[in-house]
């Protein structure tokens, strides 16, 4: 009889040490997975609280939006209405996962298989995460954002700071690189180029050049669109990139922090096209060394019931007409696609031999899986993998609401012969976040003429953007760019819907 | 593999984007705290609580887009085939706005402490006038013992912690007793037998050589008093509440002028260190008490007003010079006051309590819903609006309701001009 490694539900560190050993253990031997380093830190509910207002990272600059999250969470924590996550867990090497105190110890043990392995793994095999981010780099460089924003706000003065940084944040969204072609991040060399900037702006600083007589003003008309174009590398969907290298005004602490702002936010860009994945990765593995800690007699009966609530009630999947339905869940449809692998892989019907000639009948379950997570994002792992079974069993189907359509929404596909392609398809789209954000880019710049700046938004399936939020943004892109900004939505015909004028407000201007 | 105990970690990351984020939403919150402080206790007020800013004024734009034609997949199917038509009002689209729904802005809830909420509470209040705000903000410093220390100017020498170390050190090491030499001697003195007697002297001594060594006090006994600098605060305010409890005032209007009391004393204590409040209650004579008396004592009979002033002035004298306190009175009444007293009331008031007050306010209370308390002036209002007129730094309000307490509060002490004050009604 192998040793159980707790009783009861209390835990110690010595515990929480043989818990994460014996985990190792399963998805080291039994799964093949491959980890950064864990770290694992113990925290207060409070502490738990501190860490969602800054997106869950250990340390971030100052600014009032975190303190807003911070006052919502904690008042809808306080009335109950929400629960705290389990746990937290950052993407960086040594992998960070935050455990709350009071979880029980079948809980740290979920928790402990769920953070510290299953995305652990993910984050250190998938490509998206490989290709867009620094694990090794993003604690040092956010403390470097911290202190740079501090020294900002001694220098310039908070109000300066704040703008600039309220103007970075409404673009954060539209701050990121989506193709990749440049190579990765390396936050640490980035750091110290800033470093480097600083100092060589110091040094060739020469008053003397002020001084210099400027002559009369080329012609600029000689400068042809297309080159012009060229110059600026337009059209140029990355914001944030753009007013960085092309805003004529701003001052070069100011560019620093549209580059740690989007730095960030490219950070973050690979979660928000994983979450399915991502979730469904750490669901499985956690799932998978539990059962294997409970067969091999390492935890009761009554710890693995325990467990089978906690993840039964976060696989749960209200139907579309359930009053808690609010789209699909990512740990529900994550980890059934995981399964239906499983599946595929070692017991495939003819239907799957049919949709999945690669892998049914395989038999090697991890290898198929390790490799399904290196290399997919949400869109195309549902686009690749849901099953038609899985599409029966949860008896999914496709609406078109068309707003012309007088009849109501209709019905386009269900999950028949007919319709599987067709929901699968759908269903992918929905996880591309290259299509749910909106398409806008930098089309061009009046250089010669009052320097506006043009933007295009391609309309997709005629959802234009609220107006009022638009323009508030447009302020505060006006606000950066110091001249008028214009932003023109046109249709898959290049037929302008509306157009956008902002001017900057005066005060950035004077600045 | 790291597991780190974090829990002892300094929580309260957020705090300081906590604190931006107030400032930020100032006035959005002030706004808010006023609104809700006008539909509680006074009590519950001052607990702080949760107050809800309209999300708008907060709001983080992005670019986002809306409208147009949706496609969606959802789970749980039962009877649709392809082709069917979901009605939009019913599931399905419950996205789509209905009547009433419009686009109004989610409100914002949260909590603020205690101290944050009296803080935007008050923020905008300023005690009116005067010479003396000057001291108010000014502290000297105080000298105050703090314990003992081993270095200091002899004058501080506390023997009788220096001789009771010393003992103890003494007693530790065994220092022979002046007793015992002498004992020791006189057996000397008395002793016959030679080799007993030297035996006898060498130890003698031994004892004079150790009580040489270990000294009757030494410098490491020695303690001085240790005195420490303390910012004393010269600010000090003192309150009277004045309040006529004879047998036309009810518990409603009772209730009111406590709440004005209530709120004249946060006020106070956030401006000063030391606030003293005096209960004054009078019927057709004055008698200061505490508080329970002041607002639950049971009193009744005629009105004297001038009672009440007279003994505010005798208190003032005694207790609370003009030149050292800062004095503010609030008197509550229901406006009677017998007509032979008004004369003697405007006296005291011009020539006795007004020259020392830094601010008197009348408050008049009526009853709830109290619409013959408008038709005509009191015969007190009609006094003091006449004093006003000529100049006395006076203010007056008139409360029927108990959520017209902060607002009235509010208004006696808004910040503004000294001028404006003067000259406002």
């Amino acid at each position: 009889m192998t040793e159980r490694l707790f009783e009861g539900a209390d835990w110690d560190f010595h515990t929480l040490q043989r818990i994460t050993d014996a985990c190792e253990e399963v998805a080291k031997n039994d799964l093949g997975l491959d980890v950064y380093p864990n770290q694992i830190e113990v925290i207060t509910a409070e502490q738990m609280l501190d860490a969602y207002s800054s997106v869950g990272m250990p340390l971030f600059y100052k600014h009032w939006s975190f303190g807003k999250q911070f006052a919502y969470h904690e008042a809808s924590y306080r009335k109950g209405l929400m629960g705290l996550a389990y746990e937290i867990v950052i993407n960086s090497s040594p992998c960070i996962s935050y455990l709350m105190e009071e979880n029980t110890a079948t809980m740290q043990t979920l928790v402990i298989a769920h953070a510290a392995f299953g995305h652990n793994h993910f984050f250190k095999n998938n490509y998206l995460f490989k290709q867009w981010t620094d694990a090794d780099g993003i604690l040092d460089y956010l403390d470097f954002a911290k202190t740079y924003v501090m020294q900002c706000e001694e220098r310039y003065g908070r109000t300066e700071v704040e703008r600039t940084l309220d103007a970075a944040h409404a673009l954060m969204s539209h701050g990121i690189d989506r193709y990749p072609g440049k190579k990765k991040l390396d936050l640490r060399a980035e750091e110290k180029r800033a470093g480097r900037r600083r100092q060589h702006e110091e040094e060739v600083f020469n008053d003397l050049w002020r001084t210099v007589p400027k002559g009369a003003a080329k012609s600029k008309s000689t400068l042809s669109l297309e080159r012009r174009r060229k110059l600026l590398g337009l059209p140029q969907e990355n914001l944030l990139y753009f007013l960085e290298k092309s805003a004529p005004r701003l001052a070069p602490w100011q560019r620093e922090l549209l580059r740690i702002v989007r730095h960030i936010a490219q950070y973050f860009y690979p979660q928000s096209q994983t979450k399915v994945m991502n979730e469904g990765t750490a669901t499985y593995v956690h799932y998978r060394i539990m059962t294997k800690l409970h067969q091999t007699g390492r935890i009761t009966d009554g710890n693995f019931l325990e467990f089978l609530q906690s993840h039964t009630n976060v696989v749960f999947q209200p139907e579309f007409d359930d009053r808690r339905f609010s789209g699909f869940n990512p740990y529900a449809i994550g980890f059934a696609m995981m399964q239906d692998i499983e599946r595929i892989v070692t017991r495939p019907e003819d239907e799957d031999r049919e949709w999945f000639p690669d892998i049914a009948g395989k038999n090697d379950v991890m290898g198929v899986l390790r490799d399904v997570w290196a290399n997919y994002r949400d869109e195309s792992f549902i686009a690749q993998f849901l099953s038609p079974k899985l599409m029966r069993q949860l008896r999914m189907f496709h609406l078109h609401d068309d707003p012309e359509e007088r009849a109501g929404i209709r019905v386009d596909a269900i999950h028949d012969e007919r319709g599987f392609r067709r929901v699968r398809r759908e269903l992918a789209r929905q996880h591309d976040v290259g299509y749910i954000d909106a398409n806008i880019e930098v089309v061009d710049v009046d250089l010669s003429g009052d320097r506006r700046l043009i933007l295009h938004h391609h309309v997709i399936k005629g959802a234009q953007l609220n107006e009022t939020d638009a323009k508030r943004v447009l302020q505060h892109l006006a606000d950066l760019w110091t001249y008028d900004v214009s932003l023109i939505e046109v249709d898959a015909n290049d037929k302008v819907l509306r157009e956008y004028v902002v001017s900057p407000r005066p005060i950035t201007a004077a600045a | 593999m790291h597991i780190i105990d974090r829990r002892l970690n300094p929580g309260g990351k957020s705090l300081e984007n906590r604190q931006r984020f107030l400032r930020r939403a100032k006035s959005l919150v002030q706004g808010a705290v006023k609104k809700t402080s006008q539909e509680r206790d006074i009590k519950d007020v001052l607990e702080g609580g949760e107050v809800t800013i309209p999300l708008d004024g907060m709001h983080e734009p992005r670019f986002r887009r809306e409208g147009g034609t949706r496609d969606m997949v959802l789970p749980g199917n039962k009877k649709f085939v392809e082709g069917d038509y979901l009605q939009r009002s019913g599931q399905g689209s419950a996205k789509d706005s209905g009547p009433g729904e419009g686009d109004s802005e989610d409100a914002f809830r949260f909590v603020l402490s205690r101290d944050e909420f009296v803080d935007l509470f008050l923020d905008d209040l300023e005690l009116p006038d005067l010479a003396k705000r000057k001291i108010a903000q000014t502290e000297s410093e105080g000298i105050q013992r703090a314990g003992y220390t081993t270095s200091g100017s002899p004058s501080n020498i506390s023997v009788s912690r220096t001789v009771r170390r010393a003992m103890a050190r003494r007693i530790a090491l065994k220092r022979p007793s002046k007793d015992e030499i002498e004992e020791l001697e006189a057996a000397i003195a008395a002793c016959t037998d030679e080799d007993e007697r030297s035996l006898m002297l060498a130890q003698l001594e031994k004892l004079k050589a150790k009580s040489k060594r270990i000294p009757f006090i030494d410098p490491i006994d020695i303690r001085y008093r240790r005195f420490e600098t303390v910012p004393k605060p010269v600010a000090q305010a003192v309150m009277f509440c004045l309040m006529d409890v004879s047998g036309s005032m009810s518990e409603h209007m009772k209730d009111l002028a406590k709440r004005f009391y209530m709120l004249l004393y946060v006020f106070l204590k956030r401006r000063y260190k030391h606030v003293e409040i005096v209960f004054i209650r009078h019927t057709d004579r004055a008698e200061e008490v505490d508080e329970q008396t002041f607002f639950y004592g049971p009193a009744s009979g005629g009105t004297l007003v001038s009672s009440a002033l007279q003994a505010m002035h005798e208190i003032v004298r005694e207790r609370f010079s003009p030149a050292d306190w800062n004095i503010y009175a609030a008197q509550a009444s229901d406006g009677d006051n017998s007509y032979s007293d008004g004369e003697l009331t405007g006296m005291l008031l011009t020539d006795k309590i007004l020259p020392v007050c830094q601010f008197f306010a009348y408050l008049e209370v009526g009853e709830s819903g109290g619409s013959a308390f408008d038709l005509s002036d009191s015969s007190l209002w009609t006094l003091y609006e006449r004093l006003r007129n000529g100049g006395a730094p006076l203010s007056m309000r008139k409360v029927s309701e108990r959520s017209e307490i902060f607002p009235v509060f509010h208004d006696l002490f808004q910040r503004r001009e000294t001028a404006q004050e003067k000259a406002a009604p």
